[in-house]
């Protein structure tokens, strides 16, 4: 048998996933709390022998290869920089989403004192440093270095901006941790967020593993290191582009609601449908993620609530807006409350329904790309803006509120386009696919090692919920 | 001219996207480094390119008689925006109807435009004013 055991370090969960190669096929799960303050080593023992007492006794955990990621100890904590909100500052933020970071702040144009202050008191694991187009504006990358060179934290400096000036912004952040790649935009409108994803997931694995105290599991582990995140978007973009010996979904999209935050990906061009639309603002990647930090079933509900509304809550969970009001309150400092659970108030059921539509369609009608009319003297014409989803058919469901309930597919139809809002690109409609198992982490760090396997995996494992 | 960036587009609701392909395809073989933002473009689109590629010049093109609203204001946004010393060219059928060449110019010049063409000017005009205003 050819075993590898694929470890996710959770910011809650420890989950660990074994698989047989040879046979395609998931031996078992199991997952233990995260013990990141004392030793990350417990809670992945603990998960460990609870798969081990599943499994067979032929089958030895022990002394098989293991990968893992990780998104514990607040997961690859981001800030970047760009010279123009709409422009490099964008593609930073774009490019470090993409590599699983979360980014806890974007700067555009010159870095003052006061946000020197706080990029000191918000620590980032990396800092991202862009501006300029290659052979563009250089002023605005070398004022940012001699600032970031006042920093009295220390933390790890990726420069990827206008090639012309990089040498001079390694000299100016001197005696520094410095690390440079090709420039995240080097002409305009054009993205290369390659090369940035490629580092930030290389200085993920040589210091931030060990600066999280994540090291000590590492002896253990044979490979890899990325940001959960990161594992999500590779198994993703397995799913939908497949390999050269079984097929992919085709264009996709994913949601992943949390507790805290809304992730979303799409797997997809996005282009515009019809030729008297022009398309506006950067190019939007193929594989795109975005994080709503705002929008969560717990920790974040009450950003549910401000985007949503009581009255829409209302309505979706036939409880009055006080209620609602009332019980998002409960939630948010109650977050480990389940409406599954018999003592919880019966009233949770239809408020946590409400939650993860209106969460679900706020995180996508964010991601999803628009439209806007405009009159020309030469009749209607539309702009659009980020990818048209319109047209995708498959929608993968994963994060506990969503995997918990019998209403997964209610939940999502009531997040799709809508005549209501006709010009926000969102599917229209899709095959929803349920991750019961949360496999999707583990098959993304396997998407590396083995394609096929974790592909045929995925396509075995994810749940078939309806249309 | 090797080197000098310059962008180019057709501002406003203007869809007109010949013309503009000619000019891409004459100011590129002139040796410019030419950011070409296509049609319907924004006052705020051109200067952000401006600013991402150090550029030397913005050339606006409008064809279909409303550049005049488009283009008002826009000399401000650039000194707001740290692009004061940008040189801003504009041409095309940039009025409504046949007004006397003059008054445009003269208007278009109040409004900040370093450089205005008549309608049918060919690029190799602009290319010729581009090197004159763009000497060391």
């Amino acid at each position: 048998m050819s075993l590898v055991l694929l470890i996710d370090f959770g910011s809650t969960y420890t989950k660990v996933t074994a698989v047989d190669r040879k046979a395609r096929a998931l031996l078992g799960t199991a997952a233990a709390y995260t013990t990141v303050a004392t030793d990350i080593n417990e809670g992945l023992e603990k998960a460990l022998a609870d798969l081990q007492a599943m499994l067979p006794a032929t089958v030895d955990l022990k002394n098989i290869q293991r990968f893992a990621c990780s998104s514990a100890a607040g997961g690859l904590r981001m800030v970047t920089s760009g010279l123009v909100p709409a422009l490099t500052a964008e593609a930073a933020r774009l490019a470090s989403l993409g590599a699983g970071a979360k980014v806890v702040k974007v700067f555009s144009y010159e870095l003052t004192e006061e946000d020197i202050e706080e990029i000191d008191s918000l620590r980032p694991d990396i800092f991202l440093l862009t501006g300029g187009t290659d052979g563009g504006n250089k002023a605005c990358s070398l004022h940012n270095a001699a600032m970031l060179a006042r920093c009295k934290s220390e933390f790890p400096i990726l420069i990827a901006g206008n090639r012309s000036c990089a040498k001079e912004c390694e000299a100016l952040l001197a005696g520094r941790e410095i690390y440079r790649c090709e420039n995240v935009m080097p002409r305009m409108n054009q993205l290369n967020i390659e090369p940035v994803q490629n580092k930030i997931r290389e200085i993920f694995l040589h210091k931030i593993i060990r600066a999280k105290g994540l090291s000590q599991a590492r002896e253990l582990i044979s490979g890899i290191l990325m940001p959960t995140p990161a594992a999500l978007m590779a198994a993703m973009e397995l799913l939908a582009k497949g390999t050269a010996s079984q097929e992919g979904l085709g264009d996709l999209m994913a949601v992943d609601l949390g507790g805290a935050t809304t992730d979303v990906y799409s797997m997809a061009q996005g282009l515009p449908q019809s030729e008297d639309t022009v398309m506006k603002g950067l190019p939007e990647p193929y594989a795109k993620r975005t994080v709503e930090g705002d929008i969560g079933m717990r920790y974040s509900a009450g950003g549910i609530l401000a985007a949503a509304g009581a009255d829409k809550l209302a309505a979706l969970s036939g409880l009055s807006p006080g209620e609602v009001e009332e019980l998002v309150e409960y939630v948010t400092s109650h977050t480990d409350v389940l409406p599954q659970s018999p003592e919880s108030d019966p009233r949770l059921g239809p408020l946590d329904f409400a939650l993860a539509a209106a969460a679900v369609e706020t995180a996508v009608t964010r991601h999803a790309g628009s439209l806007e009319q405009i009159y020309t003297p030469m009749g209607l014409s539309y702009i659009q803006t980020g990818k048209d989803l319109r047209d995708i058919k498959q929608l993968v469901a994963t994060g506990g509120a969503i995997i918990h309930t019998e209403n997964t597919a209610a939940i999502i139809n009531r997040a799709l386009y809508s005549r209501d809002n006709p010009f926000s690109l969102k599917p229209k409609k899709v095959n929803v696919f349920i991750d019961r198992r949360y496999i999707l982490a583990a098959m993304g760090l396997l998407a590396d090692k083995d394609p096929d396997c974790a592909l045929a995996i995925m396509r075995e494992e994810l749940e078939f919920h309806g249309a | 001219m090797q080197g000098k960036t310059l962008i180019l587009g057709v501002i406003g609701a203007d869809v007109h996207a010949v013309g503009n392909k000619i000019l891409y395809h004459a100011f590129r073989q002139a040796g410019f480094e030419v950011v070409n933002l296509g049609v319907m473009v924004s006052q705020e689109e051109f200067i952000e390119a401006a600013i991402e590629t150090a550029a030397s010049v913005i050339i606006v093109a409008s064809l279909y008689g409303h550049g005049e609203l488009d283009c008002r204001g826009m000399r401000e946004k650039c000194q707001e925006a740290g692009l004061a010393d940008i040189l801003l060219y504009v041409g095309g059928n940039i009025v409504v109807g046949k007004q006397p060449f003059e008054e445009v110019e003269q208007r278009f010049s109040e409004m900040g435009f370093d450089r205005v063409f008549p309608p049918g000017t060919l690029p190799d005009a602009v290319i010729n004013a581009l090197e004159e205003d763009l000497q060391p």
